[in-house]
């Protein structure tokens, strides 16, 4: 074993992010490691890069117990991380990138020739002989960029590597060369963590596989060994055994809205969505697997680079997320903390913000109707505070998250996206808002539903899509909506065989 | 080509047409007496801009340096009047607090995680008070030494005079491109320029640079308060009112990004003489006012920014073009 944790345990106030997780890696293996949200992947690989201190466990190095104080120390004793975003100087050339802190100088002055020299060196068998090393980095696409972050960290560290979802901004033709090089490093006996939302890439890639979830080693094993729908299994857990209750579904109404062939580059495979007056499209899909991203698209947030969208008047404006408030589009995105509310405004003005932005700021809406409107959704949804002038940043979850809902329902809007609506609220709250999703449709108002519960999604939608790899590969209605068939889905290796009835 | 550099040759080709233009209309523009004035009278300016290109390449800023300059002078002269020390111990001791008050900003500045807006704000109005506690008068410099100073000068062929002053802000300019584009220093400068985060994961130390950097800045406020004394011959506490923002002006017309991460040394002595090419004209021309300097230096800082804007955009859109 090169590397090797256990029993590693690390505790955050309120929660357990690791709990006794051992894990080994071989040199020259590729290691998947694999979870959802809140498995414990990043505060894993945190506590191997030194980021954390680890509350108990051990680890070691080549037999050698080790613990790392800081990123920096980890990468003397050898263990490397690139990220997702590429952690390099984008102002600087790629040759002081590449020998940054370790310059070849004469008398005090940095060799510019040896340096250039140096980084050419360092980037021999990686495919990149076309580079200049003398032109800034930011000049060069992102995978090139990458490979040249992992270039740097062989080069610096030359144990382990950990790879924390290098491809996630990269297009097919770009992760193969990305690939390749992993495969290279492989040969030459280095161990690679590999992280990676792509389940595909995981089954292309490594060696070896390692699931966690709720903090928890679930299963070890070899990849060629391992079934798709198994791995599904041990990644989403306990949500598989649940029974779920189904709402009953009503008769499709007219066709409201129509997406053709809208996607975006490097985010989702074009895809085409009808959506039709009161109903529920769920959302199906891993972590990373486009469902957000398919939100983004919509609401204009990262605007679709083809397709079209368009009702019955005519097209649509996607462009951007004031052009989609316009449409009577609405989105409470996943991340609420910092993507829905404003924590230091209070309820009234978070209520009043989008119906103002739609309005003008030339045309204020008077302080009065802001507060008769914020009683009225306090009442409505059953927001749980003191008052209206509270600042929301001191909600609990589930009410911030009807703050948000209430926003967006004072604008009345045609078609409402809900990114995770219930993530980290109680109970109570989850069952209110899964309420007023029932209560809306019947007013009419059109739902996109994403979430990882697939309880909720089954529950509530009309519909469900699945996503996978960023490419929408069914859709399953009535009662093909069960958990089995989602799963499947998921799993699937291709569109054929995941719409197969 | 590279992107980066084209303000630099943009500033390059301006100051080269605008003197062109010059020369058509006033042919004497051409003589040595010309520019060795246009290197003598800006040599303050280059000098003090050197440091501050430094710090803007750190993405800071140094507001304190015209309060510095006054500082210097006044301090000088004081001394020079009240004590019997030699003016090299007094330029020595006012460099050693020059830089010793760059260094303190830059501690404060990493320390407390405060902008360098706000802290070296109050340096600025520190450094102003510092000088007007020393005198609120004007005070004459009178020392044998200095008269040896001012004297120093090569008579260059056609009668320009290359005066110490202005040899003493060439050796600045290049002993700041030395620094920022040949030393591990310098890189880690444009690092910091770059994202003080990532820098950080790529090993720069900082808390050290960021002293280091106000540290210089503070040494070249002091090196140019010594030049603008040997320059005016007195200390006053009212002198270099606003060079601070003249210095962020030359450093940005001669083409170092505002946020930091890019730039070069050699741009801002451009942009320095490009500033003195502007009031040596009027002069020459006689009936324009000298607020016809401040008028076309706003346009050509304005200029400077659309032309970074538009280039920045134009990268932006090349990103992910190259592979």
């Amino acid at each position: 074993m090169l590397l090797t944790t256990r029993k590693l345990t690390k505790t955050f106030p309120g929660t357990v992010a690791l709990d006794g997780v051992s894990f080994g890696l071989e040199a020259g293996e590729v290691h998947a490691l694999l979870g959802e949200n809140g498995a414990g992947k990043s505060t894993l690989i945190k506590c191997l890069t030194g980021v954390y201190s680890r509350d108990a466990g051990e680890i070691e190095l080549e037999g050698r117990p080790i613990s790392p104080a800081s990123t920096h120390e980890a990468q003397e004793l050898g263990i490397g991380t690139v990220y997702q975003e590429v952690n390099l100087l984008p102002n600087l050339t790629v040759a002081e990138n590449l020998t940054f802190g370790r310059q070849p100088t004469r008398f005090g002055m940095v060799s510019g020739r040896k340096m250039r020299q140096a980084a050419a060196e360092m980037l021999s068998g990686y495919g990149l002989d076309h580079v200049n090393v003398s032109r800034e980095l930011g000049t060069y696409s992102v995978a090139v960029q990458q490979i040249v972050a992992i270039a740097r960290a062989v080069a610096l560290s030359g144990k382990v590597l950990i790879l924390d979802e290098p491809t996630a901004s990269l297009d097919a033709r770009e992760t193969e060369t990305l690939f390749d090089v992993v495969r290279g490093l492989r040969e030459r006996g280095l161990g690679i963590v590999f992280i990676s939302h792509f389940l595909d890439q995981v089954f292309d890639l490594s060696d070896r596989l390692t699931v966690l979830r709720n903090g928890r080693h679930i299963v070890t094993a070899k990849t060629s060994e391992m079934q798709r729908l198994d791995l599904i299994h041990h990644m989403l857990g306990h949500e598989l055994e649940e029974a779920e209750d189904r709402r009953s579904r009503r008769e499709a109404g007219a066709e409201r809205l129509r997406f053709t062939g809208l996607g975006r580059r490097g985010k989702v495979e074009p895809f085409d969505l009808a959506v039709r007056e009161g109903e529920v499209i769920g959302l199906a899909g891993l972590l990373g697997s486009g469902r957000t991203e398919t939100a983004d698209i919509l609401f204009g947030r990262t605007p679709a680079d083809r397709g079209e969208a368009t009702d019955s008047e005519g097209s649509v404006d996607l462009s951007s997320p004031r052009a989609a408030i316009a449409e009577g589009f609405g989105y409470a995105p996943e991340d609420r903390k910092t993507d829905g509310i404003i924590a230091d405004l209070s309820i009234r003005e978070n209520i009043a913000l989008a119906l103002q932005a739609r309005r003008g700021w030339s045309k204020p809406i008077p302080r009065q109707e802001q507060r008769a409107l914020a009683d009225e959704y306090i009442r409505r949804l059953d927001i749980r505070t003191s008052d209206a002038e509270k600042a929301v940043g001191e909600l609990s979850g589930g009410n911030q998250q009807k703050v948000v809902l209430a926003r967006w329902l004072a604008m009345n809007p045609r078609f409402l996206i809900l990114d995770e609506p219930t993530r980290g609220i109680d109970v109570g709250a989850h069952a209110e808002i899964l309420k007023l999703i029932g209560e809306l449709t019947g007013q009419g108002m059109s739902i996109l539903l994403i979430s990882s519960e697939f309880d909720e999604l089954i529950a509530a939608s009309d519909r469900v899509i699945v996503v996978r790899d960023r490419r929408h590969v069914s859709e399953l209605v009535g009662d093909e909506i069960e958990t089995g068939r989602i799963i499947k889905s998921i799993a699937a290796h291709d569109t054929a065989e995941g719409a197969a009835p | 080509m590279n992107a980066r550099a084209l303000p630099l040759y943009a500033t390059i080709a301006i100051f080269l047409i605008a003197y062109v233009i010059c020369y058509l209309q006033f042919p004497a523009m051409l003589s040595t007496r010309v520019i060795g004035n246009l290197l003598t009278d800006n040599a303050y300016l280059g000098i003090v801009a050197v440091g501050m290109t430094v710090v803007i390449l750190s993405g800071g800023i140094d507001l304190s340096v015209g309060s510095v300059i006054a500082f210097s002078g006044v301090f000088i002269a004081v001394l020079l009047r009240d004590t019997g020390l030699h003016p090299l111990i007094v330029f020595a001791l006012l460099l050693g607090v020059t830089t010793a008050f760059g260094a303190a900003m830059g501690g404060l500045i990493h320390g407390l995680a405060m902008p360098p807006f706000i802290v070296t704000l109050a340096g600025m109005f520190l450094a102003r008070g510092a000088a007007y506690m020393l005198t609120i008068d004007s005070v004459p410099i009178d020392h044998p030494f200095y008269d040896l100073l001012q004297d120093a000068y090569y008579r260059m062929p056609g009668g320009g005079r290359f005066t110490l002053i202005g040899v003493l802000m060439l050796l600045s300019v290049a002993a700041g491109m030395l620094l920022a584009h040949r030393t591990r220093f310098g890189t880690s400068v444009f690092a910091l320029g770059g994202g003080e985060h990532t820098a950080r994961l790529m090993g720069v130390a900082v808390g050290r640079t960021t002293v280091l950097i106000y540290a210089f800045s503070g040494f070249m406020a002091g090196l140019s308060g010594i030049v603008f004394s040997i320059y005016t011959g007195s200390g006053y506490p009212l002198a270099t009112v606003g060079t601070e923002l003249t210095a962020i002006a030359t450093v940005v017309i001669g083409g170092t990004i505002l946020t930091g991460g890019s730039g070069y040394v050699f741009g801002t002595l451009i942009g320095v003489l490009t500033m003195g090419l502007i009031q040596t004209y009027i002069v020459f021309d006689g009936s324009l006012s000298s607020w016809w300097t401040k008028i076309v230096i706003g346009v050509l800082l304005l200029l400077f920014i659309l032309l970074q804007k538009g280039l920045l955009m134009i990268g932006q859109r090349q990103q992910g073009g190259l592979t």
